[in-house]
């Protein structure tokens, strides 16, 4: 599903002392079946963005348009719920959201609620359960008995199970281990394709959006600040520190390689190896310098 | 007894009866002054660590003791006076009804008297760099923005014992960086023991000694120079090594030999530039 913000404002208790602007003037374009890295400090709106996506608040002035469900201040579409249905949404932490005696209980909870019939709730069990790397043998064991790597995956199956069109993944690695981290955003990787998905990633990590999006959004103080492919984006330096971000470490280095040995190595996603080699070669001499 | 800030004598812990080990037979000390990394795959541990030193759980075998004095269900209110805690996750650990309510709180707990409390809420604001938010309702936070108001709650204690469990998890990568530049301030200033968990390598590269667990058992214990040499060893249980180690191993295979292993960007394009300088 396409999805766009056109002028977003959105304003926490408007006309109180509390009053606070999280979205400003927003406006972005995410096309069905990207994947799309979003991506700024603590407090830049990005989990305001993500709750007008999913149609969880409305905003104060603009237009969202999720497919054909639009939200404004004044209106919403007849049916929320469906447009809840289509936008899956894995909050930080989700295994905290886990309470069923059952995995296979904790994963039929979201479609139930969303009125699937019981024979097709059981065959998107089996399904996603399979789908997030664990296999059946769990569905009888209790979700608590589970390691942390394990239970967020069950947390996402229940996501899953809801058959959304957009996923949005809210600082999905936040806590695992390394191993588990590039697991579980290869398995996201892996779904995206699988399920011809609209993913949508909230991450600190510029490893991570250069890895794996095809389009980076980086925001800051509630407005778009720039956007572009991740090699794109990453290579303004100077313009992310302006907004307190750093490029990912790998093209640090090779920034203040360039320095040091003025000459550059462009960065074009080559393995650690190749960067390396490229390196030994003016180490050693093998080029002129200044 | 014990001479050391904190002191883990042979201590295994499982959570009933029916389960594994969670800890088997761990052993470790911290100095005053001292800053420790506990790294380990999930499950491996750490966690667990963390709350048997301030007494929310206590072990079946062996002895913990802080300031000298033995974790036990009758001192634990006076171990809570030594060690200050921050979980991975702030949902759980808000109580007021704003920021500067929620930083006060467990000073009110502790009898600070109020001019102090004032004083103590804007200095702990400041260094995690949350002033602006003094008034704020806590739920209006955002996941980073409630890690810092936890970390200056705990600070506003002066806790002797700071141990960060994941609790940097939800900053962005320079956020993280300044608020544990300012911690590391903070101990050396003051002589606290420094005991952060987590999986962010340029964490565990600041601290003085890392202590690596796995399956509950401590698997090695060194400064994080040494740790992360074991880089192939690391991976098998797990865990991974910084940027700058993986890269001076593929400098290494193409024919570019350095002494020694580095710690931060700056120091491998010093030694390449020796070597270069040497051609």
């Amino acid at each position: 599903m396409d999805i766009s913000l056109e002028h977003v404002t959105y304003i926490y208790q408007e006309n109180s002392p509390f009053s606070h602007k999280a979205l400003d003037n927003m406006s972005m374009h995410i096309p069905s079946g990207s994947f799309v890295a979003i991506i700024g400090h603590t407090g830049s709106g990005k989990s305001t963005l993500i709750q007008h996506i999913n149609g969880l608040v409305r905003p104060t002035k603009g237009k969202v348009s999720i497919g054909d469900y639009q939200l404004t201040h004044d209106t919403k579409p007849d049916n929320m719920k469906e447009l809840r249905s289509k936008v899956g949404v894995v909050f930080q932490y989700p295994e905290h959201q886990l309470f069923e005696e059952t995995i296979a209980k904790d994963i039929a909870f979201g479609p139930e609620n969303f009125g699937v019939t019981q024979e097709e709730i059981d065959r998107r069990v089996e399904k996603t359960i399979q789908d997030v790397g664990l296999d059946q043998s769990y569905l009888e064991k209790s979700p608590f008995d589970l390691s942390g790597g394990q239970m967020r995956r069950v947390a996402i199956a229940g996501v899953l199970a809801v058959d959304p069109e957009v996923l949005v993944l809210d600082e999905p690695t936040a806590g695992l281990d390394p191993r588990g981290q590039s697991e579980i955003m290869d398995m996201f990787a892996k779904l995206h394709v699988e399920k011809e998905l609209t993913t949508i990633l909230v991450t600190h990590s510029m490893e991570d959006a250069l890895a794996y999006a095809d389009h980076v959004f980086i925001l800051n103080k509630g407005s778009l600040f720039m956007e572009g492919p991740p090699l794109e984006v990453f290579a303004e330096k100077e313009a992310l520190q302006q907004v307190d971000l750093d490029v990912p470490e790998v093209m640090q280095f090779l920034n203040a390689f360039e320095q040091k040995f003025n000459q550059k190595i462009p960065y074009t996603k080559q393995s650690m190896k190749e960067i390396a080699q490229a390196m030994a070669q003016i180490v050693k001499g093998g080029q002129s310098h200044g | 007894m014990s001479a050391y800030r904190v002191e883990f004598r042979n201590v295994s812990f499982k959570y009933d009866n029916e389960q594994p080990w969670v800890l088997k037979d761990c052993s470790f000390t911290v100095d005053p002054d001292e800053s420790i990394a506990i790294i380990g795959h999930n499950g491996s541990g750490k966690s667990t660590i963390a709350k048997l030193m301030n007494g929310l759980l206590f072990p079946q075998e062996g002895e913990i003791f802080i300031e000298g004095m033995e974790v036990t269900p009758e001192t634990v209110w006076d171990i809570r006076k030594e060690v200050g805690m921050v979980f991975q996750n702030p949902d759980n650990q808000f109580v007021g009804t704003t920021v500067q309510d929620d930083v006060a709180f467990g000073m009110e707990n502790r009898g600070v008297p109020r001019k102090e409390m004032r004083k103590r809420i804007d200095e702990t604001l400041h260094i995690v760099g949350m002033t602006e938010y003094v008034l704020t309702e806590p739920h209006r936070l955002s996941g980073g923005q409630k890690q810092r108001v936890a970390i200056a709650s705990v600070l506003a204690i002066q806790p002797n014992v700071l141990i960060l469990d994941e609790a940097t998890a939800m900053l962005d990568p320079r956020g993280r960086k300044e608020i544990m530049n300012t911690l590391h301030r903070v101990q050396t200033e003051r002589s606290v023991s420094l005991i952060t968990i987590t999986h962010d390598l340029h964490e565990v590269i600041q601290a003085e000694r890392v202590i690596v667990l796995n399956k509950g058992e401590i698997w090695d214990e060194g400064t994080p120079r040494e740790i992360f040499a074991k880089k192939k060893a690391l991976r098998e249980i797990g865990l991974d090594v910084p940027f700058i180690t993986t890269l001076k191993d593929e400098l290494e295979k193409s024919g570019i030999h350095l002494e020694q292993e580095p710690l931060n960007h700056e120091q491998l394009l010093e030694d390449l530039w020796i070597y270069h300088s040497n051609m």
